[in-house]
């Protein structure tokens, strides 16, 4: 495709940051064509953001599209001149823009001719219509006589976040799930632009989705710093990637514990459950806190690995790895389990692939999806692995992922802590940095949950002008959605934890 | 087959913690600060302080752990005048105990007479809490999951966490508050038959910690309606949570 020389692009790599006005402003009609020629050409296309942001009187259109084959990363965009412009949709033709052009809508109040489900993403503060109201969302119905309306939320029976869900069920066989989301919104994204404090932003960061503190840290730092010209030494990649690989680790353990509590298997629901400690234990002695705050910032660290820290995790994830393999192959192989597991809740791989599904998901539903191999960041460029692959999208392939995946990451640690060094030395954090003025930088990391987009641009004086920030929940919220259909409602809550996506880091 | 479950169970060992009171957290943990009498530059450390928690009276130094983000960066910047020991005993009743002066002793109490009557007569064996998230990035739900596990298991006391507000005794709050979340935390709340107790877990539920200016929360529930326990930390720990409940609802409870 990159031979065809009528696209207008440019092509970066993950993290790297370029003066924003080299990003390409097309015609919309160009634009659109081009999008669709991508994604009609390759299966490896996929879209990692797309967003507005106002410009004079009218607004400025950002696309970032991954190719997940030659490992670059496209962008372009368009501009239009005037408020309340129409727009024709590009949902119309690939579903998965549906979210993105739906933010956009709710946001700036741009209408998407011909988008099939243009409906609020979050009701979020800075909505342009404010009249819309969080308890009047406008719910797909079906009429008939033997259907009935099942709502949940958005405060549900166990500890966890609220979202609404609103089951359509002809008997106890669900039709169809709408899931309505917001209700965790806290205003992030403008948050770190008014915000003036780098630590302030540090600590918004991890507050995103505590059970991506990590991940959606790093991809704070690696879009700061790259927009800094930070330069990092090798064991603080180590470190930073060895603290990703954990929360991996622990956040799978726990769902693996939460998906035989919900499959009533009392024996793994408590032995993953208490797999799960150790782990978390170790990063609070790492760092003092069990979830990781506090330890990743910008251009360096508080609290270094060191060699202590080192022997200490190489001995936990020694009876770690023992136990949960011990449990993992009694669980996998127990009828039982398998009878709950296997094909319930299956998507098909052509359907996922139109909801442009990222991450854990696509993984365990035949889309071979991991910015760890496509984009690599950090220390990932150096380690030799192939990402876990299971084909069946149903709640067994979510369990096997998650399964193999810990295994994996505790293979990944122990080369990642065979190439750190014992130095006294370490990089500390920065609290005072200046950007350069005008750039652009987008980073995307491999969470547990999938890949975490973030996006930064600055101003003529180096001010943080935009932030934009992609949970992989934003996607797959949506699929969660297609495997409740022809189910049983009383499958929900499998479907739900095999899951396990995120309402905060979706509603910011 | 049941073999196999057999010798899971057995290599797992006894999981739980013996006594909830008195483990020690690693020193690496961020609970209860020391300030020392070292002289420093007051006005930076206050500005450094991303929440505003820090505050200076009469050239004494406090720090308000009901703001505190327990980011622990300040005592990285200040070594000499900032210290978070691992004490996690941090719960209380009183809004103010929370605020750590310059000189206090690492300890946080909770006010006897201030506790109403009820809880301690009706809840002392049995708590059934419900848990509201309003805009948790989920480490605190995580934590207060954690409570009832294999490792804590908080339900030894007879507390648990309930699925409907109608069997609850109380509510815990999570979160800073979100404008979206606000209505249905005060139906919930309201569901509670009465008596009924009011938890706050962690920096964000308490003060709203590093949402406090942000224009999507809305905090007015907690002017109607008194709470009972402030519990810091971001998130709460299981030991900081099941001490602060068991002090708050135990006649006798040992520090």
């Amino acid at each position: 495709m990159s031979n065809n020389k009528s696209y207008s692009y440019v092509s970066v790599q993950n993290t790297s940051a370029i003066e924003f006005s080299n990003i390409p402003m097309l015609s919309y009609e160009v634009f659109t064509e081009q999008v669709l020629a991508y994604f009609n050409a390759k299966d490896e296309i996929h879209c990692l953001q797309y967003f507005a942001i106002p410009k004079d009187k009218g607004f400025q259109f950002i696309i970032i599209l991954a190719n997940d084959a030659t490992h670059e990363i496209l962008l372009f965009g368009h501009e239009i001149q005037a408020l309340n412009t129409k727009l024709e949709s590009l949902t119309q033709h690939i579903n998965a823009f549906h979210i993105f052009e739906r933010e956009i809508h709710e946001n700036f109040n741009i209408t998407f001719l011909n988008h099939p489900w243009l409906k609020p993403v979050r009701f979020s503060e800075n909505r342009a219509d404010k009249s819309k109201k969080i308890s009047n969302y406008p719910f797909y119905k079906i009429e008939g006589d033997e259907l009935h309306e099942v709502s949940v939320g958005p405060i549900h029976a166990g500890i966890i976040e609220p979202g609404h869900f609103r089951f359509l069920c002809h008997g106890e066989m669900v039709k169809h799930l709408e899931i309505q989301l917001g209700w965790q919104h806290r205003g992030i994204e403008s948050l770190i632009i008014t915000k003036n404090k780098w630590l302030q932003r540090s600590i918004l960061a991890e507050s995103i989705t505590g059970d991506s503190t990590i991940a959606h840290s790093l991809a704070f730092t690696n879009t700061i710093e790259s927009l800094a010209e930070i330069k990092l030494d090798d064991n603080l990649i180590l470190e930073r990637s060895i603290a990703l690989e954990l929360e991996r680790i622990a956040i799978h353990t726990g769902d693996l514990s939460g998906m035989n509590t919900d499959v009533a298997y009392q024996l793994g629901s408590a032995v993953f459950g208490a797999l799960r400690t150790p782990i978390i234990n170790f990063t609070q002695r790492w760092c003092g806190n069990r979830f990781g705050k506090g330890l990743i910032r910008l251009g360096g660290t508080n609290y270094p690995l060191n060699n202590d820290l080192k022997i200490d995790l190489a001995t936990v994830l020694i009876e770690f790895e023992k136990k949960f393999k011990e449990m993992a192959e009694k669980m996998f192989n127990l009828p039982s389990v398998i009878k709950r597991f296997d094909g319930i809740g299956a998507v098909s791989t052509t359907k996922l692939k139109m909801l442009g599904v990222v991450g854990m998901v696509a993984k365990a539903g035949g889309i071979s999806r991991d910015i760890r191999k496509s984009h690599p960041f950090l220390a990932y460029q150096n380690l030799n692995f192939e990402h876990v692959q299971f084909e069946h999208g149903d709640v067994m392939s979510r369990g096997l992922v998650r399964y193999h995946e810990v295994l994996q990451s505790i293979s990944l640690i122990k080369e990642l802590i065979k190439l750190h060094k014992n130095e006294e030395e370490f990089q500390k954090p920065l609290y005072q940095l200046n950007l350069k003025s005008n750039k652009f930088c987008t980073s995307a990391v491999e969470g547990w949950r999938g890949e975490i987009v973030h996006t930064a641009i600055t101003d003529e004086k180096g001010n943080l002008k935009q932030y934009k920030i992609k949970d992989p929940s934003m996607h797959n919220w949506k699929a969660l959605e297609l495997s409740l259909r022809n189910l049983e409602i009383s499958d929900f809550p499998i479907n739900n934890k095999s899951y396990d996506l995120s309402y905060s880091g979706h509603d910011l | 087959m049941i073999l196999g479950e057999i010798n899971i169970v057995k290599h797992q060992g006894k999981q739980f913690i013996k006594d909830l009171t008195s483990v020690t957290l690693p020193n690496t943990f961020r609970g209860i600060p020391i300030i020392s009498e070292d002289k420093v530059a007051e006005n930076e450390i206050i500005d450094f302080c991303p929440v505003n928690a820090i505050s200076s009276k009469n050239n004494k130094l406090s720090i308000d752990l009901g703001k505190c983000s327990f980011c622990g960066d300040c005592q990285h910047q200040f070594s000499s005048k900032i210290k978070f020991s691992n004490h996690y005993k941090m719960a209380t009743n009183v809004r103010e105990n929370l605020v750590i002066n310059q000189g206090d002793p690492t300890e946080i109490k909770l006010d006897a007479l201030a506790i109403r009557k009820e809880i301690k007569s009706i809840f002392k064996r049995s708590l059934k809490l419900r848990q509201v998230s309003a805009g948790g990035d989920n480490s605190n739900e995580l934590e207060l999951g954690a409570c009832g596990n294999v490792n804590f298991d908080m339900g030894r006391y007879g507390i648990e966490f309930t699925a409907s507000p109608r069997h609850a005794d109380g509510i815990v709050l999570t979160g800073p508050i979100t404008k979206n979340m606000a209505e249905a935390l005060e139906i919930a709340f309201n569901a509670v038959p009465e008596p009924r107790i009011l938890i706050l877990a962690g920096t964000d539920a308490i003060s709203g910690g590093i949402f406090a200016e942000s224009n999507a929360i809305q905090r007015d529930f907690l002017k109607k309606y008194p709470v009972d326990l402030y519990i810091p930390g971001n998130p709460t720990h299981p030991l900081t949570f099941i001490n602060g409940v068991l002090e708050l609802t135990r006649k006798k409870f040992r520090r």
